[in-house]
């Protein structure tokens, strides 16, 4: 097993498809509004018309997929009263079904939406690496399903080594609040954490549940 | 903790749906049911046997299979045509309905009036496919056939006036070689979503040669987001406008390659024109305003029709005329146009005005090239009824057939018809109602079931069409049957998936050759039909004739079955379609009248004389820009000022998958608008709007984006149609807003030319 399981996404091949996303519904038999892989649209940029009926713009978009990023510090483990959110000894960050109240803290305390609110048990859910199926030799569900191999993972610091960047732009949280092992190769139009030109621009598409 | 729950078994399947491409999925079958859906993890992943891996249409195919609209048992229509009502009836019952009917219109009627409708919800199989309605109508006498597709009925007939056929494309991998890629209207993110397709190839090339690539494209797709180096917005149907501004810039700058055009074509100037025709009316003579509109196509022309900025123009000209190869290429958006036969041929002009057709790195402006292997159908038999309507005007063809004939509707084989289609087949399509355009006037001729006295439909799932069939029969879905398939179009490799039953049958379902073998039965010729053998018999058959193209594959066919999926990768050293007619173009002539590319197509100077168009249509001989109706600044914009599009997006693949629960969540159906077109309306994101002009109306979530053209809205195609009791659509369907009026030349659909107004309804929740 490695060390400090992270997700890797070349953003700048990244297309938007949601293949990550289906997939693990599908893997993880997820019910509708349960999205333990979510997929934003940013996107900004103003239009100017002229008067002879053209126009210009700087319009940016691109797509970022995010799961679970397994944090350094997971702030859903230090928020959970009842210590079922844990990170086990591979470091995954899981939750003992058993001992889940339902209360959500981890889901408030979470800036990425990544414990999940399941409504027909009363309990949270979340991504757990799929790690039946990398103790298997396999890669999770969505590095497999990727399309265009713009999704991947591995040891964090052996990805920091490789691409060298931290997740460090908009619409993401600062990562000093948890630490994510996520890395990713920004889009060429990447704006940075904290812009105000762009949007989120499919807020219904990964709204927690 | 995930426990491990290992399946019963894994058993390779298909997706088989119409998006070009083409994936293996891997079903885990436990206690009878699909419990997990995997793709393509086998091989080294090396590019040419690279993995197929499914897009999150086939990724989400248990949402479908096991959806509640799933078919289970035949069913006769009870109330009025259209009205959802029926009942369950037996097999048999199904079979002498259908027998009866069948024998009662040929007989009276002859095999004219029997028809099958396009629809391409399940083409992924070789037995399960619809050449069996094909074979069992050819058994009985024949049928009436089609010819076109709604995918790209414009671009095909424009192509084979210009290059005399189509498929002139250069591989998209070429782009290695190119200095530069300019797209029009080509969204392969969106249409060529499979991992073994366009996009990877486009991706592994993007990264080895980081050439740049320009979109044009009213929309930033997400083709715009995951590979282009600029976005060009443009007005949509105004492509060839824009091709005339560049041609404008290119030939008064010197940048044509006139050794090419004086060798290869024809009509670029006088020299190159034929004799007969007055002098005036070559394709230079309309690009510099000395032919028949004495206007010159300058960039400040083209600026205001594009609205593209006439500097953006020039230096685009620049950027295309000063560097070589360039791979200009389109999609299949361009041309769904009423002036769509143009912009095809226009988007030709700049590979050929610059010489880049037929060489390595360029391409003839066509779409990007398709490699498979040939592998072999379904033997249908011969059909010896000749005549062949073009597939957008079947509706014509039940209404008025007398005045269906060859001058005004391109009717083939016959000058008009003699009698209207009165049986009607469908088998997986949804092109009865979602599908064609305008659905009000659709739904008005169907509901009378005097003209069109039977349709018997064979589905999946309760589609909205499947809502006016007289019979519909529950097919078998990918998992419940076994089959072969083969790559599909949009990759560079052959391949051969062997698919295995994962599940019995749900409900009464049958293969479509099981429904075909019965219906034959009770018309007393069910051997001819089955030729004694049965689907599986059949599957097995294929799967041998397969093997006379690849004999390394098993001779036992339960080792293919185990096996699943078979990658070759392309072979051949051919690059272009048009390579060899570049290197030598007195051996290898263009299937054209000349020989050579026909910018200016006598042909079409003889139809513009003798075709019969209703009033402001034309037919050109060059490919010149035409504005029509339903586009900006023509009489109709007053009230409707907004141009409608429904580019296709990643939910759906047409309309197929439209009730998959999974994809509405991932990618729920919504009206892009422009904040410039939303903040005057008051629309804000995510509120309910309605979309209407004088043919329909629609209601649908609004998604405020800066990613649309101001002026432009898109109303993504194939959602499924639901209208209220007033019967205003509360699906967010594009036909109920397209308009049955076919393109002059194909004859073909023009769903991307439509013009609205767009109004709030309700704020979103």
């Amino acid at each position: 097993m490695i060390k400090t399981p992270a997700f890797f996404i070349d953003m700048q091949i990244c297309t938007g498809c949601k293949t990550c996303m289906v997939a693990c519904k599908d893997k993880n038999d997820l019910a509708q509004g349960l999205r333990w892989r979510r997929v934003y649209e940013f996107s900004g940029g103003d239009w100017i018309a002229s008067a002879d009926g053209t126009f210009t713009q700087d319009v940016f978009a691109y797509y970022i997929s995010v799961s679970c990023n397994h944090c350094q510090d997971p702030i859903c483990v230090e928020s959970c009263p009842s210590r079922a959110m844990h990170k086990n000894e591979y470091g995954i960050v899981l939750i003992d079904s058993k001992k889940c109240v339902g209360c959500r803290y981890c889901e408030w305390a979470c800036p990425y939406s990544a414990p999940q609110f399941d409504r027909s048990n009363g309990i949270m859910t979340k991504c757990d690496f799929c790690q039946t199926q990398i103790q298997e030799g396999r890669d999770p569900c969505c590095v497999e399903a990727c399309p265009t191999h713009a999704l991947s993972f591995g040891d964090y610091d052996d990805l920091i080594t490789l691409h060298g960047e931290k997740a460090l732009i908009a619409p993401l949280p600062f990562p000093e609040m948890t630490s994510p092992n996520l890395v990713i190769t920004a889009p060429k139009q990447a704006r940075s954490q904290g812009n105000t030109n762009g949007l989120i621009q499919n807020p219904e598409e990964v709204k927690d549940a | 903790m995930e426990t491990h729950n290992p399946p019963d078994k894994i058993v390779w399947s298909t997706c088989n749906v119409n998006c070009g491409s083409r994936c293996p999925v891997r079903l885990h079958v436990k206690n009878g049911s699909v419990v997990r859906v995997e793709s393509d993890i086998t091989d080294d992943d090396s590019s040419g046997t690279q993995q197929i891996r499914a897009c999150l249409r086939g990724r989400g195919l248990r949402k479908w299979i096991y959806s509640p609209e799933r078919l289970l048992y035949p069913m006769k229509r009870t109330g009025k045509r259209g009205e959802g009502k029926f009942t369950r009836i037996s097999w048999d019952q199904a079979f002498d309905l259908i027998a009866s009917k069948l024998k009662h219109i040929i007989d009276r009627y002859g095999n004219e009036a029997v028809y099958r409708h396009y629809g391409t919800g399940n083409l992924g199989g070789v037995v399960s496919h619809y050449n069996q309605i094909e074979r069992l109508m050819n058994v009985l006498g024949g049928k009436l056939n089609y010819y076109n597709s709604y995918s790209t009925a414009q671009i095909h007939q424009a192509m084979t006036y210009l290059y005399g056929k189509t498929g002139t494309g250069n591989y998209i991998s070429d782009i290695i070689n190119s200095k530069l890629v300019v797209l029009f209207g080509n969204n392969p993110a969106e249409t060529r979503m499979s991992g073994g397709g366009t996009i990877r190839d486009l991706v592994l090339a993007k990264r080895q040669s980081k050439v740049k690539v320009i979109v044009i494209d009213p929309l930033h797709t997400d083709t715009v987001t995951g590979f282009a180096d600029e976005w060009i917005p443009i007005r949509p149907g105004t492509d060839a406008a824009l091709v005339a501004g560049l041609a404008h810039v290119l030939i008064l700058n010197g940048m044509v390659d006139n050794d090419f055009l004086n060798g290869y074509a024809l009509g670029y100037d006088q020299s190159t024109m034929p004799e007969d025709i007055p002098e005036g009316n070559s394709y230079k003579d309309y690009i510099l305003g000395s032919g028949a509109d004495r206007t010159p196509k300058t960039p400040d022309w083209a600026c205001s029709i594009t609205g593209i900025p006439a500097k953006r123009i020039v230096q685009l000209a620049y950027e295309i005329g000063s560097t070589k190869p360039v791979y200009i290429a389109q999609g299949w958006g361009p041309q769904r146009h009423a002036n769509g036969e143009q912009a095809a041929r226009a988007i030709c002009m700049l590979p050929i005005l610059t010489g880049n057709v037929g060489v390595k790195g360029g391409n003839s402006g066509d779409r990007e090239a398709a490699w498979g292997i040939d592998w072999p159908v379904m033997p249908v038999g011969e059909n010896p009824v000749k005549t062949s309507i073009p597939c957008f005007l079947w509706t014509k063809a039940i209404e008025n057939p007398t005045g269906f004939t060859d001058l005004n509707s391109g009717l083939r084989g016959k000058k008009h018809l003699e009698v209207p289609i009165k049986f009607l087949w469908c088998f997986a399509s949804n092109a009865l109602i979602n599908q064609h355009s305008d659905i009000n006037q659709t739904r008005r001729i169907l509901k009378d079931d005097t003209q069109c006295e039977m349709i018997v439909l064979i589905e999946n799932v309760m589609s909205t069409s499947a809502r006016y069939a007289d019979v519909l029969l529950p097919g078998t879905s990918s998992f419940e049957e076994r089959d072969l398939a083969y790559q599909g179009y949009a990759v560079e490799m052959g391949v051969l998936m062997v698919r295995e039953k994962a599940i019995e049958p749900m409900g009464e379902c049958r293969t479509l050759f099981d429904i075909c073998a019965g219906i034959a039965r009770h018309m007393g010729v069910e051997k001819d039909f089955t030729n004694g053998m049965d689907h599986d018999q059949w599957v097995e058959k294929m799967y041998h004739q397969c093997r006379k193209l690849k004999p390394e594959l098993p001779i036992d066919f339960s080792k293919a079955l185990e096996k699943g999926l078979y990658k070759w990768p392309r072979s051949g050293n051919s690059f272009a379609g048009l390579a060899s007619f570049r290197k030598n173009p007195e051996k290898y002539p263009l299937s054209t009248p000349s020989g050579k590319i026909e910018i200016f197509s006598q042909r079409l100077w003889e139809m513009a004389q003798t075709w019969e168009l209703p009033e402001g249509d034309s037919i050109k001989a060059l490919p010149e820009y035409l504005s029509t109706w339903g586009m900006p600044h023509e009489t109709d914009a007053a009230l409707y000022p907004l141009q409608l599009v429904g580019h296709h997006s990643k939910p759906r693949t047409h309309s197929s998958y439209g009730n998959n629960e999974w994809l509405k969540e991932a990618s729920p159906q919504a009206l892009w608008i422009n904040p410039l077109d939303a903040i005057p309306r008051g629309i804000e994101h995510g509120d309910l709007v309605k979309v209407f002009n004088d043919i329909g109306a629609t209601m649908v979530r609004a998604k405020v984006t800066p990613r649309i053209m101001p002026g432009v809205l898109s109303l993504p195609q194939g959602a499924w149609y639901n209208p209220d009791r007033e019967g205003i659509d509360q699906g967010g369907c594009i036909n109920t807003l397209t308009s049955h009026r076919p393109s002059p030349i194909a004859k073909g659909n023009p769903q991307h030319t439509n013009l609205v107004q767009v109004v709030k309804e309700k704020s979103n929740p």
